[in-house]
């Protein structure tokens, strides 16, 4: 049975995906431990890091895009479940910088020392130990995105509500981390890492494992990701996207759907976070604000949502080319997003991948496409019929309708 | 040494001639104590101060008053006191104008802050009789600050002849108070001086009871106890009005940068991420303005507010526009994109001003209408925010009337409850859309206008209120106007009802996390529209 689930998800372009980054799992590494510096083909300490935080963004968006491009649920608060996996791993960090803290103290973080903290808060014990921090990284944004989702979809909050008040919770998330006496470090965060597992963060092996496992993680979440689509739980997530009325009515658990799909991609966030976290060295209140988590849309968007290379490619180029505009053309990025989000909606509903589609055109892509509603911006008249009620279907026909 | 003791017995003599004659309470010698006054040291100004004010005569109160005030002034050389004001010299007594000699040399009579009191205390009992009851209302109060008991009979005789009800309540005060205070006053007096104290003093009731609980007999402490607890019932009813006020003056502002987004929201179905854009764009058509008024017209610089008002609502109306002909119109049916689309536009104009303007704050000044504070039945109201919530009711009556009462509303709620009848009816729906969006944005350009007068200036403006208004136009519902002013009020007192207890930031996650929980009750808000349109 899972065999048979396994080989069907496994289909060719799948394979190809994985395939590519487990190999760029051990390739990069090799290239930056085993070939000297200065030589052809080596790759640079600062780069391996910098791939890795490009690759956990692409979790990120692949688990976005499960819960968007294929169950049609538009979360503005990916980013926090992304930075409440980054938090229990930076906890876990925390206490193993041990007695090397500034104030030298051997169980209490600098930050709480600072603030004359006596003991640790409960909520701190059992971060010492890394397979407990490491299911937390699961469970805490797990459990948040199930007791959320179970309520909202319970109470059928759906379209842009659904998407307002997840921003709200990753607003009021932002708010609490900021204050002192959450004891999370505040504004300031969690930072000044030593160890992982007994190495050192810093060192340049521990940074190519690092990257390593994030390209791992990334191959697994794609294989999970196929195999959730490609069985029929994964059609029915379509169905809920394209017709959640009739879906429904038809007698499947719209609720059910939706709450398996939210807590797996919430899951998958959290795991992004995790990797992320020692990458970059830091994890503070900021990754909670809103803006963070409409930017992992845009990710998803550009790339192609709806697929499942389409958000990996958008979430590394998006991010390629924030840092190339921070660092060359600082005031223009934001015109770059900006402008991102309007070409991408407006011309590109269906992303690179979907560019690609229609430009290279195999056989199959070609049939879907024809299908496929219009993408392209549509004349006004013809707007102003699609979105009224649609006869054919009870309700919620105003949602988009990405081809694949 | 010898010519220094000399000039002691000197000064001794020629002040306690005047001392003794004032002392006699003959009217005859004020001049007399005024003149010793050049020459007096501190503890015998204060002689003089209170024998000058035993007379009685007001003629005294202008040179007490110079005195208290440093105004006082001796010619070294020919030993005149006089009042100096500005660049000319007064007769103390007359008031008119002297002219000094030239060789005169002025310096001030000195007074310590012990003397001040002296002064002011024997200023009170002057002013207590004068024709002024404002003056006579100052003086009962300057008594109530500084009780004495030697001042009883002054008040009992004022308050005999006292006919202004506000000043004979000051006096009764004041009186209660020293009679409270004075530990040799029956038992019966000072028990019915309690509520006396406690209705008439004002702010100061709570401490000057306390004071006089500290060293009060036992029958007189359970009194004054009483007295305080019931004050402070009442003080809390007031503060509790005075949240209710805070709240309802934030509500206002949230309401102004919500209806725009409600209108659009509920008319549409389109979310604008770009809203708080459009009031931060608001503010900054005021900022221009008033540089611009302040460069060549001056003198309208107070009316720059009003004239910023139009202005703003056609700038970021025209912008409105635009953005709906340019980008909302093709994404039509499609409500998520258009969320992602209007974010992108936000980021745009954000960083569009930051290049113009610097990511600095700007200032605009208040117009002096609108500056300061006011007390209203103990409630402090500053007139700004008093302002804010004037013109936020302004904003939405001609919402309400323009929707209501005109052909575009018309067509506006015809579109709202179904979009496709009111196409086949004969309306203009994509006009209708455009003027909708444009009216929308007015507003919160307008919104921007008078959140200048209270938040600073900065690209980041709308960021701080977006997710606010969103949470107002969530809670409210869509469709209904009434529904946004109900939850923007509510939003905005129930934050300022949890401030105090929660802090400000976690009051704000409570509201946000009630907020979620109640979208849960009711997914679509306080007054949802109910029918099919609600599927749409």
């Amino acid at each position: 049975m899972l065999t048979q689930a396994l080989f069907r998800a496994l289909d060719k372009k799948a394979v190809w995906v994985i395939g590519i980054f487990l190999a760029v799992a051990v390739l990069v590494p090799m290239a930056n431990l085993l070939i000297p510096a200065g030589q052809f083909g080596h790759v640079p300490t600062y780069m391996v890091s910098l791939m890795g935080k490009y690759l956990s963004y692409a979790i990120l968006a692949l688990a976005l895009d499960l819960v968007w491009g294929y169950c049609g649920i538009l979360s503005l608060g990916h980013g926090a479940f992304f930075a409440l996996g980054g938090y229990a791993m930076g906890m876990y960090l925390m206490r193993q910088i041990g007695t090397r803290g500034v104030y030298g103290h051997p169980v209490l973080p600098d930050f709480m020392v600072f603030l004359n903290w006596k003991e640790l808060p409960w909520y701190w014990f059992g971060f010492d130990n890394f397979w407990f921090a490491m299911a937390m990284v699961v469970s805490v944004p797990g459990l948040l995105a199930f007791v959320f989702g179970f309520f909202a979809f319970r109470s059928r909050v759906t379209g842009v509500y659904l998407s307002i008040i997840t921003q709200a919770m990753t607003f009021a998330l932002l708010l609490a981390f900021f204050r002192n006496d959450m004891g999370f470090g505040g504004n300031n965060g969690l930072t000044d890492f030593k160890d992982i597992l007994g190495s050192p963060v810093q060192a340049q092996s521990t940074r190519a494992a690092l990257f390593a496992a994030t390209a791992i993680a990334l191959a697994l979440s794609v294989l999970i990701c196929s195999l959730i689509v490609n069985s029929k739980l994964g059609k029915v997530m379509v169905a809920v996207r394209d017709a959640e009325s009739r879906t429904r009515f038809l007698g499947y658990p719209v609720e059910y759907v939706k709450l398996f799909a939210f807590t797996v991609s919430a899951v998958m966030a959290g795991i992004a976070g995790a990797l992320y976290v020692p990458q970059v060295g830091i994890i503070n209140p900021s990754e909670f604000e809103p803006g963070n988590s409409i930017e992992v849309v845009i990710w998803a968007a550009v790339g192609g949502r709806g697929t499942l290379i389409g958000p990996i490619i958008g979430a590394i180029v998006v991010n390629l080319g924030k840092s190339w505009f921070t660092t060359t053309l600082p005031d223009f990025w934001l015109f770059a997003l900006g402008t991102l989000f309007i070409f991408t909606t407006l011309f590109l509903p269906r992303g690179i991948v979907g560019l690609w589609s229609q430009v290279v055109g195999s056989r199959r892509t070609r049939r879907v496409s024809d299908a496929a509603p219009p993408a392209a911006p549509t004349p006004v008249q013809s707007a102003d019929i699609e979105r009224g009620e649609d006869p054919a279907s009870f309700g919620n026909g105003t949602q988009a309708k990405p081809a694949e | 040494m010898l010519t220094h003791f000399l000039r002691l017995a000197l000064l001794t003599l020629s002040l306690l001639l005047p001392m003794q004659t004032v002392h006699s309470q003959d009217t005859v010698d004020i001049p007399a104590g005024i003149a010793a006054m050049g020459e007096a040291s501190l503890r015998e100004l204060g002689d003089i101060v209170t024998s000058l004010a035993g007379t009685g005569d007001p003629a005294v109160v202008p040179v007490l008053t110079a005195l208290g005030d440093g105004n006082l002034y001796v010619d070294e050389t020919s030993g005149t006191v006089v009042i100096q004001r500005g660049s000319t010299h007064l007769d103390p007594l007359t008031g008119e104008e002297i002219t000094l000699g030239a060789d005169a040399d002025l310096s001030r009579i000195r007074v310590n802050n012990g003397l001040r009191r002296d002064i002011d205390a024997a200023l009170a009992g002057m002013t207590l009789m004068s024709d002024n009851p404002g003056t006579r209302l100052t003086a009962a109060n300057g008594f109530l600050a500084n009780p004495d008991p030697a001042n009883i009979p002054l008040l009992d005789e004022a308050i005999a002849v006292e006919t202004d009800a506000n000043v004979l309540k000051a006096m009764q005060a004041a009186r209660a108070v020293t009679v409270l205070g004075d530990a040799e006053q029956s038992l019966e007096d000072r028990q019915a001086a309690v509520p006396v104290v406690a209705s008439g003093a004002g702010r100061n009731a709570i401490t000057i009871l306390n004071a006089a609980r500290a060293d009060a007999p036992e029958e007189l402490a359970a009194s004054i106890a009483a007295a305080i607890s019931g004050l402070e019932q009442e003080r809390a009813v007031w503060g509790a009005l005075q949240n209710v006020w805070f709240g309802v003056s934030l509500g206002s502002v949230l309401l102004l940068a919500a209806i725009g987004l409600a209108i659009t929201f509920g008319v549409m179905g389109v979310i604008n991420m770009a809203h708080g854009e459009m009031v931060m764009l608001g503010a900054y058509t005021t900022f221009i303005v008033q540089l611009v008024i302040r460069q060549n017209f001056p003198g309208l610089l107070d009316y720059s507010l009003l004239i910023a008002l139009p202005c703003a609502f056609l700038v970021t109306g025209a912008i409105g526009v635009g953005i709906e002909r340019g980008i909302i119109r093709w994404l039509y049916g499609r409500p998520l994109e258009t969320l992602l689309a209007t974010w992108g536009l936000s980021l745009i104009l954000q960083q569009t001003v930051r290049s113009i303007f610097g990511p600095t704050n700007q200032m605009v000044i208040a117009p002096t209408w609108m500056s300061g504070s006011t007390e209203f039945l103990g409630l402090s109201i500053t007139y700004n925010r008093f302002w804010i919530v004037i013109f936020a009711l302004v904003v939405f009556a001609l919402l309400l009337l323009i929707l209501n009462r005109t052909p575009l509303g018309l067509q506006m709620r015809a579109v709202t409850q179904n979009r496709r009848m009111a196409s086949a009816m004969g309306i203009r729906t994509p006009f209708v859309d455009a003027m909708t969006f444009g009216l929308g944005s007015g507003i919160a350009g307008l919104a921007g206008v008078a959140l200048t007068q209270i938040d600073n200036i900065s690209p980041n403006l709308g960021q701080n209120y977006i997710i606010d208004s969103f949470m107002v136009v969530v809670f409210g519902g869509v469709g209904n106007l009434w529904g946004t002013l109900v939850g923007a009020l509510s939003l905005g007192i129930a934050n300022k009802f949890l401030e105090p207890y929660a802090g400000a930031v976690l009051g704000k996650i409570l509201i946000l996390v009630l907020i979620i929980l109640f979208i849960q009750r009711r997914p679509r808000g306080l007054f949802a529209l109910k029918g099919r349109a609600v599927e749409q």
